[in-house]
């Protein structure tokens, strides 16, 4: 291999990819525009200007924090900082946004020793910064209405709670617009189709396995069938509601698929998978809060270590230890 | 070496060399618990500081006559006196600061910083040296809580002087929004961590071991 004009010989084996972060980075971002768009589409310019906000404060805190001119660097900042702004509401004010987004990188990330690093998902733990903070601003009934092609309307001015908060709420939208995205929440999260989209995009070019979306939204939905309490006339109904409500869709195919914070074994994946959607459940069925996405993906993530154990495949021709 | 020299290197010793909160990490449960705000935190180091003086002293006076298989009680003994002396004094003339400190006073007893001088240094130096370390090591334990509780009072709550209405500085306007975060215990470890790094920078560029 050849890094930096000298020849650099190290030992088998020997991978040859054309892939670096950077291009994975790029992905994920073209996977995000969808959603992005339908943020845009849905939240007005309000929506705009948290995601340029989010996603510059990122790249310039993470160049500054690693003394680099290139802002755009790996684009992992960058990814950050979209994400985070895309599990906003999209009427938060601008110092919120900042104060979250730079300490997603350098409490969430940098403190850890940058990427491939971190425990946590760092965006996720800009989130939470944010929600314990200033709970005013990040819970309760602020979440936006969306104005479908109003792009001029500030959206602050007509909010309400999450149609997670009770069934009562959730039966005033119907299960299609939910999937279209023309219901109250976090801006990039209201949108299963956009999401969607992005997700076949990443599971085909290989960058997240199937296995934990897959887990993700299996128990989300078999839980909401049994447990959900079936409005909408049937259980049925109920599983997808949970399915398509809240955060589940930008959780289960871009917060836990992140390469770093997730089990590399394919059985651990599908424990991380089916662990998120238990937690997400418990807390959305029997918690006190309406949505439980965010912890239940921290709280995995600091369980990937111990799954990472459990799941090493025996070697080829290796002898199992525990017989 | 001279005799001065020895209590001068005490005295460096326990504030900041082998500082007990931002070197050596004991004493956390208080650290984390009761540094909301500057008062508060300042009021905890200060009375963990007398029990810990007094122990030391007493400790040290007794050590020949404490038998070593059961040491450990002894300490708890001697400490625990000291303890209740100073939980009345505070419940007299300090309520608010009784109040506000709760069930953290009377867990001074348990309190590792104190035990752990009590274990590793009062019971084998001179009485003299022990009141030294005593101060040295009460000093560094008030000063990392007075800073951690400034810090976390200016960023969680906004003020300084805290929670008193009448004594609270509003250093922003009204504009002001606090980062509650800081406000609540798991906001402490945060903020400890983040000082713990900045401490560690300065004790590197100032080579101190």
């Amino acid at each position: 291999m050849i890094i930096n004009g000298k020849l650099v010989v190290s030992s088998s084996p020997h991978i040859r990819s054309v892939e670096s972060v950077q291009s994975v980075m790029t992905d994920v971002l073209i996977a995000l525009f969808p959603a992005a768009l339908m943020a845009v589409l849905l939240f007005g310019y309000r929506a705009l200007i948290t995601m340029i906000i989010a996603v510059l404060t990122a790249m310039l805190v993470e160049a500054v924090w690693l003394r680099k001119r290139d802002i755009f660097n790996d684009g992992s900042a960058a990814v950050t900082g979209l994400l985070l702004a895309l599990i906003l509401p999209a009427a938060v004010p601008w110092w919120v946004v900042v104060v979250g987004s730079a300490s997603a990188i350098i409490i969430g990330k940098q403190v850890f020793g940058g990427i491939g690093y971190n425990i946590f998902n760092p965006a996720l733990v800009g989130r939470v910064i944010l929600v314990v903070s200033w709970g005013g601003h990040m819970a309760g009934d602020i979440w936006s209405t969306p104005h479908p092609f109003a792009f001029g309307f500030d959206v602050s001015t007509v909010t309400g709670a999450t149609v997670l908060a009770s069934p009562e709420k959730a039966v005033t939208f119907s299960l299609p617009e939910m999937f279209i995205g023309t219901i109250a929440g976090s801006m990039g999260e209201t949108s299963a189709l956009a999401l969607l989209i992005g997700g076949i995009w990443l599971v085909y070019k290989g960058h997240i396995d199937y296995r934990i979306p897959g887990g993700f939204m299996a128990t989300v939905f078999v839980l909401g069938v049994v447990f959900g309490g079936g409005f909408y006339g049937n259980h049925l109904m109920t599983g997808l509601f949970h399915l398509v409500a809240g955060g589940v869709m930008i959780a289960a195919i871009f917060m836990a698929t992140d390469f770093v914070t997730t089990p590399v074994t394919p059985g651990g994946r599908l424990i991380f998978g089916i662990g998120c959607g238990l937690i997400t459940m418990l807390i959305r069925l029997w918690g006190t809060l309406p949505e439980g996405v965010t912890f239940a993906i921290l709280l995995m993530n600091a369980l990937t270590p111990i799954i990472d154990n459990f799941t090493i495949p025996r070697q080829f021709g290796g002898v199992n230890n525990s017989a | 070496m001279k005799a001065g020299n020895v209590y001068l290197q005490d005295l460096s010793r326990g504030i900041i060399n082998e500082n007990p909160v931002f070197r050596l990490l004991l004493g956390m449960c208080p650290v984390l618990g009761v540094t909301a705000f500057f008062i508060n935190g300042l009021g905890m180091g200060i009375a963990a500081t007398a029990v810990l003086i007094a122990s030391n002293v007493v400790i040290s006076a007794l050590k020949n006559y404490i038998p070593s298989q059961v040491r450990i009680p002894c300490f708890i003994v001697v400490i625990a006196t000291f303890v209740t002396i100073i939980e009345m004094v505070l419940q007299a003339f300090q309520p608010d600061l009784y109040e506000a400190l709760g069930v953290f006073v009377p867990l001074i007893v348990v309190n590792c910083v104190i035990l752990g001088r009590a274990e590793a240094f009062a019971s084998k130096k001179p009485l003299l040296r022990s009141l030294v370390d005593g101060i040295a090591v009460g000093i560094g334990f008030t000063l990392a809580l007075g800073i951690l509780a400034l810090v976390r009072e200016v960023f969680g709550q906004g003020t300084i002087l805290g929670p008193d209405p009448d004594s609270a500085i509003q250093l922003f306007g009204a504009g002001f929004e606090p980062m509650g975060l800081f406000g609540q215990p798991a906001g402490a470890f945060i903020a400890l961590g983040l000082l713990l790094g900045v401490v560690n920078i300065i004790f590197k560029k100032f080579n101190i071991k």
